[in-house]
């Protein structure tokens, strides 16, 4: 996959998952959801791809996914049936920090 | 972006409310998108907005980042004359503003002027928008604020997306809020907090309640009558709502859970009364500035409790403090060279973090190599990271060389047990360059002399530090989000000398 930079919105080939970048590492990355390299928001996805089933236990919206490394990090902004993944290792969901509401 | 997750994850919740009309998160969206397209189609450069609270804010703030367009939000207790010279530095620009105002304002050729009942009633009745097309530059200009200018010409602080989805991504979790929970908002569009709770509102999923014009008995009538769950006040507004319940022992508001405050120094009297009245409540100090997308520091409740319940006249101190940096943040008190100085002692809050703006239109960054933007708030952190705040670096008193901090000789004066108010300023001295002269506001029926409060200050404090002119006043002028115009006092007490 092309260099990406953090904002970027990205869609999955196969089912509704729409992400937004929030980090990066430097150089190529490759995230797949649902066993399909991810696609720009106003791509066409590639014709004939489906859903992996070792890759469809789904995205959950409003969590952010990130990798081992912990240098790749995706907002879910439309959750749909794939799981991400990144160099063929599946993404986590970042533990949420729970703050008391200051405004 | 946060809008459109808040719609599919709960679109039929109700998002904003403004006495008995409201917008569910659907509908919020729908609206926003209709009214980007309008702003779009304007051909104008900014999207701003001179009015109170009303649904249209919401509308008008998430349509113009969808269109991609800066929001300014404009002081509406501005003169003509200042609001023309805030309009010139945005144009060309739509306006919204309600009718009235409308009527009265001459505005320079390039402003658009669209009456905001009819913008509402535009976008309310669009049909749905027609792709989720909205601009994701993490680069481009989400807000522009226009700082008060208590000490000069207002500077338009640039908040890029990046930075609020930053501090939003940082504190809020995505559709935390419970079906019940209702944020009351009371402080204006036109102030970073009105506009920041308007975000984590929407993105917590928490339904916002608006007041357009603060006083304390409609917020206590509102809050009770809405059940609302989570509100912010300054601490003038705090302080307004203590006194209209005088008498009581419980402020009665069972469902207000979390209370959160800042935007000024909350005098310990206030917080201490406040923590009495509403025991059920979790309260929070958050300080931050426009220039920093918002709150920095918290004091959390575990902080409040922990405090007002100690011995420790240290750990008690802190109930003063603004708490402790967020995690995504970091603080350091820096010397006039730019070196970070140890525990305890006071100097320039310096912050650093992915929110942190540091950044003014026309002026550019403010922010040093490193990264660390210099506030111009001066303070010191105690040993435990517990930030105290001493006013601007730009009101200390420089009395034959020595520099005087005005906030710690206020929080002596507020120590006394006569005092309802007080600010200290410097004025000119011919024999020492500026010396110390104090503002008092005298508690309704209590009584102190000049000689008195003078003592008072000598006995906890070097004698440098004595006021030698105290004017007693029936109140300080604060602006309306809680600034104590300091100009104003010291121009009153120099006056009087």
């Amino acid at each position: 996959m092309a260099q990406l930079k953090p904002g970027s919105r990205l869609k999955s080939a196969v089912c509704d998952t729409e992400v937004m970048l929030i980090a990066a590492p430097g150089g190529d990355v490759d995230v797949t959801c649902g066993g399909a390299a991810l696609v720009g928001i106003a791509d066409e996805p590639p014709a004939g791809a489906t859903l992996a089933s070792d890759a469809a236990d789904g995205t959950q919206l409003g969590k952010r996914y990130i990798n081992e490394a912990g240098d790749l990090e995706l907002l879910v902004t439309k959750p749909g049936k794939g799981s991400l993944a990144s160099d063929g290792t599946p993404l986590t969901v970042k533990g949420a920090k729970p703050l008391p509401a200051s405004d | 972006m946060l809008l459109e997750m808040a719609a599919q994850g709960f679109g039929s919740r109700v998002a904003i409310q403004n006495g008995g009309d409201c917008l569910s998160y659907d509908e919020l969206y729908r609206a926003a998108g209709a009214a980007a397209r309008e702003f779009r189609d304007s051909k104008a450069d900014h999207v701003s907005l001179l009015d109170v609270s009303s649904l249209a804010v919401p509308v008008a703030l998430f349509a113009s980042a969808w269109a991609g367009l800066p929001f300014v939000p404009l002081n509406y207790r501005l003169s003509g004359p200042e609001l023309a010279a805030l309009m010139a530095r945005i144009n060309p620009a739509l306006l919204l503003t309600d009718d009235e105002r409308a009527s009265n304002l001459r505005t320079p050729a390039g402003i658009q002027v669209r009456g905001r009942d009819s913008f509402l009633e535009a976008a309310r009745s669009a049909t749905s928008p027609e792709s989720n097309d909205w601009e994701t530059d993490p680069d481009a200009i989400a807000i522009l604020l226009f700082t008060s200018g208590t000490t000069g010409i207002p500077k338009a602080a640039v908040l890029r997306h990046k930075h609020l989805v930053s501090y939003i991504l940082g504190s809020v979790e995505f559709g935390a809020a419970g079906e019940d929970d209702a944020a009351l908002v009371c402080v204006p569009p036109y102030h970073v907090a009105g506009m920041a709770a308007l975000l984590s509102s929407v993105y917590a999923g928490r339904r916002v309640v608006q007041l357009a014009n603060f006083d304390a008995q409609s917020w206590l009538d509102l809050a009770r009558k809405e059940r609302v769950t989570n509100a912010f006040v300054v601490p003038t507004m705090l302080a307004q709502i203590i006194d209209a319940l005088e008498g009581q022992t419980r402020a009665d508001l069972p469902h207000l859970r979390s209370l959160s405050y800042g935007g000024g120094k909350m005098p310990l009297s206030v917080i201490e009364k406040a923590m009495a009245l509403f025991p059920e409540a979790n309260f929070t100090n958050a300080y931050g500035l426009t220039e920093t997308s918002s709150t920095i520091t918290i004091l959390d409740p575990d902080d409040h409790r922990t405090a007002a319940n100690s011995e420790d006249d240290a750990v008690r101190r802190r109930l003063v403090s603004v708490g402790r940096a967020l995690p995504s943040i970091e603080i350091e008190i820096h010397d006039e060279a730019g070196l970070p100085v140890a525990a305890g002692e006071r100097g320039e809050i310096c912050v650093r973090g992915e929110q942190v703006s540091g950044e003014y239109l026309g002026t550019g960054s403010l922010l040093n190599e490193a990264g660390w933007f210099p506030t111009r708030d001066a303070g010191h952190l105690d040993a435990e990271g517990y930030l105290f705040l001493e006013g601007r670096i730009d009101d200390v008193i420089v009395r034959g060389g020595e520099n005087l901090s005005p906030g710690e000789i206020e929080d002596v004066l507020l120590e006394h047990e006569a005092v309802a108010d007080a600010a200290v300023v410097g004025i000119p001295d011919e024999r020492w360059g500026e010396g110390v002269a104090a503002a008092v506001v005298l508690k309704t029926g209590c009584q102190a002399s000049d000689e008195e409060l003078k003592d008072w200050v000598k006995r906890h404090l070097r004698s440098s530090r004595v006021p030698q002119q105290i004017g007693f006043r029936d109140q300080l002028p604060y602006n309306e989000t809680g600034k104590l115009l300091r100009r104003r006092v010291r121009e009153d007490l120099a006056g009087e000398a």
